[in-house]
């Protein structure tokens, strides 16, 4: 690693101020990710959301199964590794027992919305007062590339080498749709991480998941579309494309849930 | 003038801060990092707006912004 002190480069020179630079929540140690996969700018949104809102020192990471699992790693914060899928149940006690911590899973989408698609569902529907981070890459991405619940019609993987087909396998799965249609819900977003003008909506969505929690709304969900050139076998750029291109037309985005806004025009009708 | 630096040990060379960056002046340096990786180099005039530094996957970019300019220099 290079050494910041050692290097004027790395420090502002005169006249000069640092605008961009590591928070300190992220841990500064280079993360196992392939190149161009999003876990990293999800991981630096989510640090850069809890040092702003000054959450890191009362909060509490859940961490999933998948490329996900050594999220714990790369983040400067009490952290808890859950068994596969089950980060909103195991959420769910820690925030019950520790109710002054900010708690917060951090889940793909194999893991949330396959084997773990009743443990978030309920937990969403109970209405349980953490925020829930859903990074959608259409595909598993640690095991090699399978077919996840999210995969595109037509997408090819490893278990569905002539596409996914509707009659064979079902559609994508749309769970932004499925945790605003709950009571519990105080807060459901889509993003994407595949452009600097998505990114900046995907951090303020996240900053508005942390507040609802720190206010006790209830549930806060905010999925990512992400990229995985690696098994979408696409070169970063490529796959960045095909984000918006192919995701964002099956994934809309948007908001699917926001109390707050219920609330205000109960009030204004009132 | 802005500046960026890029912590070349971080870098993954995925060339997404190429794309990202509006005045287009990132390039492939032409040169490896230790893990293999071909790292990245500037070109031209930075204008410090931090669009590569927001879209790196491994927080390898630092930026730096001329005061007296501000976003336009």
């Amino acid at each position: 690693m290079q050494d910041a002190t050692s290097d004027e480069r790395l420090r502002p020179g005169a006249g000069e101020e640092l605008v961009f630079d590591a928070t300190p929540t992220l841990a500064h140690k280079p993360t196992h990710y392939c190149p161009g996969c999003h876990h990293g700018i999800a991981h630096r949104l989510v640090s850069e959301v809890l040092d702003e809102l000054g959450l890191a020192e009362r909060a509490i990471l859940v961490a999933s199964v998948g490329c996900s699992a050594f999220s714990y790693d790369y983040f400067n914060v009490d952290a808890v590794e859950s068994p596969h899928g089950r980060a909103c149940a195991v959420a769910t006690g820690i925030r019950r027992a520790r109710p002054e911590s900010i708690v917060f899973t951090y889940q793909g989408d194999g893991d949330m919305a396959a084997i773990g698609l009743a443990e978030s569902v309920h937990a969403a529907n109970r209405g349980e007062n953490i925020t829930a981070v859903f990074i959608n890459n259409t595909v598993y991405g640690m095991t090699g590339g399978q077919m996840a619940p999210t995969t595109l019609l037509g997408q090819k993987t490893t278990t569905t080498p002539l596409g996914r087909h509707l009659l064979g396998e079902g559609g994508p799965i749309h769970m932004s749709e499925i945790m605003g249609g709950l009571a519990g819900v105080a807060y459901a977003e889509r993003c994407a991480l595949d452009s600097v003008k998505h990114i900046r909506q995907a951090k303020k969505a996240l900053r508005t998941a942390f507040s609802c929690q720190m206010q006790g709304l209830g549930f806060s969900f905010v999925e990512l579309l992400a990229g995985c050139p690696t098994n979408w076998h696409l070169d970063p750029l490529k796959a960045n494309r095909r984000i918006s291109e192919e995701m964002i037309p099956v994934f809309p985005l948007g908001v699917f849930r926001d109390v707050r806004e219920e609330r205000k025009q109960s009030e204004v009708q009132a | 003038m802005s500046r960026i630096v890029f912590l070349e040990e971080r870098c993954k060379g995925c060339r997404l801060c190429m794309e990202a960056c509006p005045a287009q002046i990132i390039r492939p340096a032409g040169r490896f990092n230790r893990q293999g990786y071909e790292v990245m180099e500037t070109e031209g005039r930075c204008t410090g707006c931090a669009s590569c530094a927001l879209m790196c996957p491994d927080t390898a970019i630092r930026v730096f912004r001329d005061k007296s300019g501000g976003k336009t220099a």
